[in-house]
């Protein structure tokens, strides 16, 4: 008994001394303070996030901004779908902001949020963020962090390799990954080949507002035009775009489309096409393209429809556009911080590809072409390859860069980011992912000075990381420190909607931007009530117009009466507060839209068409102040016939 | 000119300072105003510390019946033509008075400036107290009164949820030293004096 006591003692005690061997040996390799990832992220109560992260919904068609290194969410921006808690979409103001050649489109699938850049630097100014599904780009103010133009691109369709920024915020770029007839006509689907072309557009940034406009679309040939990143630096004034289904197949793509050992990465000079368009060059092509612009002062939208666009043609600008061979229907299109180097993430290949634009050049100078397509010059693969990072992981999709000599690439079928150094291509680190990622984030990863702090990977399945919720579980993104040798994960955090890449910049570039209120003496709303003495009702045949106020805590008037059954009343509502963070919200019983959300010095109108006589409530829907609850009025509705004068009051009866 | 002499020249001219700079300051601190509000009084001038301070101050008050800042008050007439009035008074002591009539001034900026605080402490009990019947929110004191809701002449002060803080400025500071310059320039003035003349 003795014996088995001791042997046991001996046993645990060696036991003991391993598993302590062991402790001592990981922490030793992950570094002595990389103990605790909790105190990594954490953000006491109270205190700010180092990072803003822009990250995109995909199929929730908006944009959400949470802080790094904290993951906390912080607002969802409506762009492309209808928003009924900010009335986006459904407020009067609003609504033209979805207006396109289709008609209204209230949704649409946000993908590739990019800030925009001076002289290579992310500046904070503005979101652009591409809808996928009926071409369009959005801009982001990130003074209001509101959308505030929206422009759609004609000749496109899936537009999908969109929309990155130029380093002086030049273009904001978008090209179509399905490439359609240009212009639209009936054909057969089957003649696609040689007769679908591929669309690349140029939309100018104003420096001052924003404002977009198409400069000119190069029409490619009918490749898919998957993803793209600008030249920097050095190769500033290009643009790199890859593309797969070079095929040209219309049907059965996953098969079809992937059967050419290498497809492109299509490389653009942009200046020299700039400076043939400056120039005259182009032809205009009739379109109906719609172009949305918010208005701060007015607090309104206004959508124009565009009728017509500059097209180029690629073999008029000769040496504006090369094709460099790619292995394997490439996905993502990644320029690192220098500009040297083209990453061409060969989703079906075992291998990454890099190109080296100063080999690019050498190659264009010695007129080393080996052949070409629809006429325009295909280089040499072995002329323009930098290097191949070899067996790094299993589908590659998108690499980012920290801006001290590494990249980071994204692996969906291996569910993993793998570290690796440019230059000598050598793999550094690898870390799974929970589960099967597709974009990762880098602060300032599309620019030259990327913050490689953090990057955060956004992965495509959940599965069990989280409380299951049914059938659909979150999608999610993690968070990597990556200021050390070795990546180590922080945290997991849910996303809304799908995360289809994301930008991020340090806090203080947008922070002291951000706008608190909206001035009322700025308010141009041209239904503005500026004075609650000014409040009013005024019938206009069948159309009355409510110019309400609001400020804490009462509606003026709250009292209307002499509205009658089949009018439609426009409550036109002005919020008079002047203070941070408080907003008004109004709703209407029976009203066939969403409620409004007033901020401070806003004007925001909704309509409502009541059916039924009686006296119907409206209230207040954001609780604003104490008297919060008694933020409420009465309107009275009348038969269609009647003669109820049209009156109203505010603390005092209606006689 | 005799140093006592300039010392009262610079003693009249200080008050002006009160054209420049705020004479009080009153700030509202609260857990939901983590930017408290506050609102400067110039001779002639309420303005806000933060932009619409005043207006959201006005917005607070109402929920316990306190009446609105005014725009502006008679004092914003009175008080200026006070200032320039002793001012030039000061001005043509100091080139044509002696050290008594130094002391006259000092003592007349301290019975003006007495009254003018007085004159402040009746506004701001009126505005405490003065209360809309229809009042929102209603409160007493532990003894049943009303209570009031007046700010603190000097010092810091919880009223509700606020902490209410009434403190001089840097025109106040001009005033104050003007005051003490004028009663130096007044014992300057009587110790030379009082010294035999020596030429």
């Amino acid at each position: 008994m003795k014996n088995i006591l001791k042997s046991t003692l001996v046993l645990l005690s060696v036991l003991v001394a391993f598993t302590s061997c062991d402790n001592a040996s990981s922490k030793s390799n992950s570094g002595a303070l990389s103990s605790s990832a909790a105190e990594k992220v954490y953000v006491a109560p109270g205190e700010h996030d180092e990072f803003y992260a822009f990250i995109s919904g995909g199929f929730s068609g908006q944009l959400s901004v949470y802080g790094l290194p904290s993951g906390r969410l912080f607002k969802v921006i409506p762009v492309f779908s209808q928003d009924a808690e900010k009335a986006y979409g459904y407020n009067e103001e609003t609504k033209p902001m979805l207006n396109t050649s289709h008609g209204f489109v209230p949704w649409d699938d946000a993908h590739h949020p990019d800030i925009s850049q001076t002289n290579g630097v992310v500046d904070g100014r503005w979101v652009f963020i591409n809808g996928n599904n009926t071409p369009r780009i959005a801009k982001i103010d990130l003074s209001t962090f509101e959308t505030t133009e929206i422009i759609e691109v004609p000749n496109s369709a899936g537009n999908h390799s969109s929309s990155f920024v130029t380093e002086n915020s030049e273009y904001v770029v978008a090209g179509t990954r399905f490439s359609v007839p240009i212009p639209q006509k009936d054909m057969p689907i089957k003649d696609y080949k040689g007769n679908f072309k591929g669309s690349l557009s140029f939309i100018s940034i104003d420096p001052e507002h924003g404002h977009m406009d198409i400069k000119f679309q190069l029409i490619m040939p009918g490749f898919d035009y998957d993803l793209s990143h600008p030249g920097r630096g050095k190769s500033h004034g290009w643009f790199f775009f890859t593309t797969y289904n070079t095929e040209e197949a219309s049907t059965l793509m996953e098969v079809n489309a992937s059967q050419n050992d290498k497809d492109f990465i299509a490389a653009v000079n942009w200046k020299k096409i700039e400076e043939y368009v400056n120039n005259g060059g182009g032809t205009m092509m009739p379109a109906n393209y719609a172009h949305n612009v918010y208005d701060e002062a007015t607090h309104s939208a206004t959508s124009t429809m565009k009728k017509e666009v500059r097209i180029v043609n690629p073999l008029d600008v000769p040496g504006a556009v090369y094709f460099l061979p790619t292995p394997k229907s490439p996905h993502g299109c990644d320029v690192d911080p220098t500009g040297e180097y083209i990453v061409g993430n060969g989703k079906l290949s075992a291998n990454l590809t890099v190109h080296s634009f100063t080999k690019m050049l050498n190659a264009i100078e010695n007129n080393k072409v080996a052949g070409d397509a629809y006429g325009i010059p295909i280089l040499n693969f072995e002329d323009v390859l930098a290097g191949v990072v070899e067996q790094p992981g299993l589908g590659p999709l998108h690499t980012e860069f920290d801006g001290k000599g590494n990249a980071y690439t994204t692996f969906f079928i291996s569910s993993e980011v793998v570290k690796w150094k440019l230059g000598t291509w050598e793999v550094v680190d690898r870390q799974p992912c929970y589960y099967s990622v597709g974009h990762l984030m880098i602060p300032g990863g599309n620019s030259q000075k990327p913050f490689g702090k953090y990057v955060v990977a956004m992965n495509k399945i959940t599965k069990d990381r989280y409380l299951p919720t049914g059938p659909e579980v979150t999608q999610s993104a993690q968070l990597y420190d990556i200021s050390g040798e070795k990546m180590e994960l922080l945290l997991d955090f849910p996303t809304v909607g799908e995360p289809h890449y994301a930008a991020g910049c340090p806090a203080d570039l947008v922070k002291p931007r951000s706008k608190k209120l909206f001035k009322l003496e700025d308010n141009k709303h041209p239904y503005a009530t500026l004075n609650e003495a000014d409040a009013k009702v005024v019938r206009d045949g069948k159309t009355v117009h409510v110019y309400m106020t609001t400020i804490r805590s009462h509606f003026a008037p709250d009292n209307i009466e002499g509205i009658k059954v089949g009018d439609k009343v426009y409550f036109h509502i002005t919020n008079l507060e002047q203070d941070y963070d408080v907003p008004h919200g109004v709703s209407m019983i029976g009203a066939n839209t969403s409620e409004l959300l007033i901020m401070p010095g806003q004007t925001e109108t909704f309509l409502w068409e009541p059916k039924q006589i009686g006296v119907w409530p409206f209230y207040c829907t954001d609780f604003c102040s104490a008297l919060h609850q008694e933020m409420q009025g009465y309107v009275r509705v009348s038969p269609a016939n009647s003669n109820t004068p049209l009156k109203w009051s505010l603390g005092e009866d209606i006689e | 000119m005799k140093r006592s002499n300039v010392i009262m020249l610079i003693a009249s001219l200080l008050p002006l300072g009160l054209f420049f700079f705020p004479l009080w300051k009153i700030t509202l601190e609260a857990p939901q105003y983590p930017i408290p509000l506050g609102m400067y009084i110039h001779i002639n001038d309420f303005s806000d510390v933060h932009p619409h301070d005043i207006k959201n101050i006005n917005l607070m008050n109402h929920y316990v019946g306190m009446k609105y800042i005014p725009e502006a008050i008679p004092e914003f007439k009175i008080f200026p033509i006070g200032i320039i009035i002793t001012t030039l008074i000061g001005l043509i002591i100091a080139f044509k008075g002696n050290h008594k009539w130094f002391l006259f001034w000092f003592v007349l900026m301290i019975v003006l400036s007495s009254a003018g605080l007085y004159d402040f402490y009746l506004w701001e009990h009126d505005y405490g107290h003065d209360l809309d019947p229809k009042a929102i929110m209603k409160f007493t004191n532990p003894d049943g009164s009303v209570m009031g809701f007046q700010p603190p002449l000097f010092g810091s002060k919880d009223i509700l949820n606020f902490r209410a803080h009434s403190y001089p400025r840097l025109g106040a500071l001009f005033l104050g030293l003007g005051i003490i310059a004028s009663f130096t320039a007044y014992l300057t003035g009587k110790k030379n004096n009082k010294k035999p003349v020596t030429m």
